[in-house]
């Protein structure tokens, strides 16, 4: 297991968001995390990578073990997010690509900031990258040039150049022209089929059964009910997990 | 080498007993509007003229020392003294009980009364009693004030800085009548074909040499060298050829009232400040003013380029701090800002210049200059760049922390690129706002932009053409740098290809 989630809780201003999460995660996976809006499955996300701080309990990936703040100091809170942040990427449901940045520009910065990687190398490894997505005309581009789909994929370009091993997406295509779904759907499954450990947020359920090694069945911040797909879509057995799965089929 | 040795040993041998001969001796005055007291000399105006100009050579070639003039506003005279930025004040200040208890007084070097001065089409004022419920005008705390102030019948009392601004007002009826010192109402009221003299003299003064306390040694030396000045007539025939020499000072230093002396330097006067010019000549005025008018510029572009810098600095400190420190300091930049944004710049400008040394604390003109505008303005850029900051979606921080930046790369690589585009705007509008306002430090003895118009308009009587020049001046200079920002706006906005579809 190379993520392990712990009894995460975590509540804003007196409201409990996360009650209690546990999630374990092996190499290779890719976890679909579903649920009704505002269950907390977004926060739950941003918490592996330190993001959102956590009131107790504990995310442990690879060899970094994250607590609450309160156990650990504020400072080693950060300190042990930013090694996290290291081999875990993010995508988010508005991309957010720095617009002030050519698409090239938005992939390189991290690397050459982060890493120190020449910007030689960088361009070369970021125009690879570019390719792999489909994106490689775009790369002189800004962002608000490109379509929404192009936009997702070049975030994801984004988050891979860092080399992560677990990719963390946060409702990629929420945002997207339905139309626009499938190219980044069809990215992700690419990056499935090489192997990458991936843990996506989402509404797209026909991705989730034909791709995800893993449902995960969110509710009022805990997990009513998690298995394979064929089990989740097939057979669920808590009644909270049929009702909600009603409106997709 | 023995030989290059020797002359440079010479050099310094010959610099250093050069120092030690020639004392400076500091002399601080307001040479605006400053007739006949001292003012550029209309010839050439690097060069300060009138008859304390004179006597003060008189007394620094009597000591053996030699003058350094120091120009500051009369409001500030006595506090620049106190701070040590000049040795005396020569400017006629009237000896008072008041002054005698903050600064000492040498002999009076000169002795004069006020006098009335109206329109010369009117008729029913010639004397104090006259004034009553009329609007007179005068110079702000000086004698002729006090007096008016004293009259058992109301007179509404308008308060000047500038002698010839009184004046001016009486020519345009704003008010009845002025009354000021006789030397300034025989240069600038007698002159003046719309106005009269009206009255005797009225009250009584004298004007003494200022120094501080405390120096004995050197008020005594002062003391004895005015002493040989008047009983050698040095002293008479100045005023003599200023058309100053009157029957009290005369009385007092028992000489006879009438002058031996032409009075060629108030004729001079007359004919280069009261003479009709010829638009020719006026705009060949402007050129040879024009020098000047650029070492102004130069000063007022310098402190206010290094000013904006310590704004920018002391700005982007207090909005982060503001952003993302800790309580405390969010607290203390939240009560910077407050707290300067709050104050007029002005009174900033005399608490640091003038305040501060009451608690040991003094810096010289142009750093307290650069201080008052840089905090003042550092909590206007503070407001702009945390606008600036906030302006950027929190998503974007959210995005380069996921990727692995610390606080600080993502700041200073995603964030404040993004914020400094909002910002560029309103940053050079301030920045062209303290240009402008750099014009206030005048007030703490820089001598810019706008002090020199003073000087050359008051000495000219030349507000309009001049003050269109310096208007202009200050415009072109402030010209380049909108045009920077403008360029780095589009720079940042528009360095983009078209798109492709």
């Amino acid at each position: 297991m190379i993520v392990k989630i712990d009894n995460v809780k975590k509540s804003f201003h007196n409201r409990l968001v996360l009650d209690g999460m546990s999630l374990d995660v092996a190499e290779g996976d890719l976890i679909a995390l579903i649920g009704p809006s505002g269950c907390g499955k977004s926060t739950f996300l941003r918490c592996i990578n330190g993001l959102e701080t956590i009131d107790s309990g504990k995310a442990q990936i690879f060899d970094t073990i994250l607590s609450s703040p309160s156990e650990i100091g504020l400072k080693e809170f950060q300190r042990r997010s930013l090694a996290i942040r290291q081999k875990v990427g993010m995508v988010f449901q508005s991309f957010n690509l720095f617009p002030h940045l050519t698409i090239l520009e938005n992939i390189i910065k991290a690397p050459m900031v982060v890493s120190n990687i020449d910007k030689r190398e960088s361009e070369i490894r970021a125009k690879e990258l570019l390719a792999k997505v489909g994106l490689a005309d775009k790369a002189y581009h800004y962002p608000d040039q490109l379509s929404g789909g192009q936009q997702q994929r070049a975030a994801i370009a984004r988050a891979l150049a860092m080399s992560p091993r677990v990719l963390l997406y946060d409702e990629p295509t929420s945002s997207l022209d339905p139309a626009l779904v499938n190219e980044v759907l069809l990215v992700m499954k690419d990056l499935d089929q090489e192997g990458m450990t991936q843990i996506v947020v989402t509404h797209e359920m026909r991705f989730a059964r034909d791709v995800a090694d893993k449902i995960v069945f969110i509710e009022h911040g805990s997990i009513v009910e998690m298995g394979p797909p064929d089990q989740i879509f097939g057979n669920p057995q808590d009644d909270r997990t049929k009702s909600f799965l009603r409106h997709f089929l | 080498m023995i030989k290059l040795f020797l002359i440079v040993n010479l050099l310094i041998m010959t610099t250093f007993t050069h120092a030690v001969e020639k004392k400076k001796l500091r002399w601080g005055a307001d040479i605006e509007s400053g007739a006949p007291y001292s003012y550029k000399s209309p010839e050439n105006p690097d060069k300060v003229v009138g008859f304390e100009a004179e006597i003060v050579d008189l007394l620094a070639k009597e000591l053996g020392m030699e003058v350094e003039f120091v120009q500051n506003s009369w409001d500030g005279l006595i506090e620049g003294l106190i701070r040590g930025d000049y040795d005396i004040v020569v400017n006629g200040v009237e000896i008072t009980a008041d002054r005698a208890q903050v600064v000492h007084f040498s002999q009076p070097y000169y002795y004069t009364a006020e006098a009335l001065a109206v329109k010369k089409s009117n008729t029913d004022i010639s004397s104090l009693h006259d004034l009553k419920g009329k609007r007179v005008g005068t110079l702000d705390a000086s004698l002729a004030q006090k007096i008016l102030n004293q009259q058992p019948f109301s007179i509404t009392t308008i308060g000047y800085d500038e002698e010839v601004l009184c004046y001016g007002d009486l020519v345009l009826g704003r008010v009845d009548a002025v009354l000021l010192d006789e030397p300034i109402a025989l240069y600038y009221a007698k002159p003046n074909a719309d106005l009269k003299l009206v009255g005797g003299p009225i009250g009584y003064m004298e004007y003494g040499i200022v120094s501080r306390f405390g120096n004995p040694e050197f008020d005594s030396r002062i003391s004895n060298a005015l002493d040989k000045l008047i009983r050698d007539g040095s002293i008479q025939k100045v005023l003599e050829r200023w058309n100053l020499w009157n029957t009290t000072t005369a009385k007092v230093w028992g000489q006879s009232p009438v002058s031996l002396t032409r009075p060629v330097a108030y004729e001079k006067y007359l004919e280069t400040a009261w003479g009709k010019r010829t638009l020719a000549e006026k705009l060949k005025n402007y050129l040879t003013f024009l020098p000047l008018l650029a070492k102004g510029a130069v000063m007022t572009l310098e402190l206010s380029i290094i000013s904006m810098l310590l704004a920018m600095f002391l700005g982007m400190a207090a909005a982060l701090s503001r952003l993302y420190g800790p309580r405390p300091l969010r607290w203390l930049s939240l009560s910077y800002v407050e707290v300067f944004r709050g104050t007029p710049l002005l009174i900033q400008l005399y608490l640091i210049f003038y305040g501060l040394p009451h608690v040991g604390i003094s810096f010289d003109p142009f750093v307290a200059a650069v201080l008052g505008l840089g905090l003042n303005y550092g909590a206007c850029e503070a407001e702009n760049y945390r606008a600036g900051i906030l302006s950027v979606p929190k998503s974007q921080m959210d995005a380069s922390q996921a990727l692995g930046m610390n606080w600080f790369q993502s700041l200073r690589h995603i964030i404040l690129p993004q914020a400094i585009r909002v910002v560029i705007p309103p940053v050079t509008n301030d920045f062209i706002a303290l240009l402008k306002d750099s014009s206030l430090v005048s007030v703490i003895s820089m001598v810019e932009l706008t002090t020199i118009y003073g000087q050359l308009a008051s000495t000219y009587f030349d507000y309009l053409g001049l003050g269109i020049l310096t208007a202009l001046v200050y415009f072109l200079i402030g010209l380049p740098f909108v045009r920077l920002s403008r360029y780095f706006e589009t720079q940042l906005t528009t360095s983009r290809p078209p798109p492709l579809s």
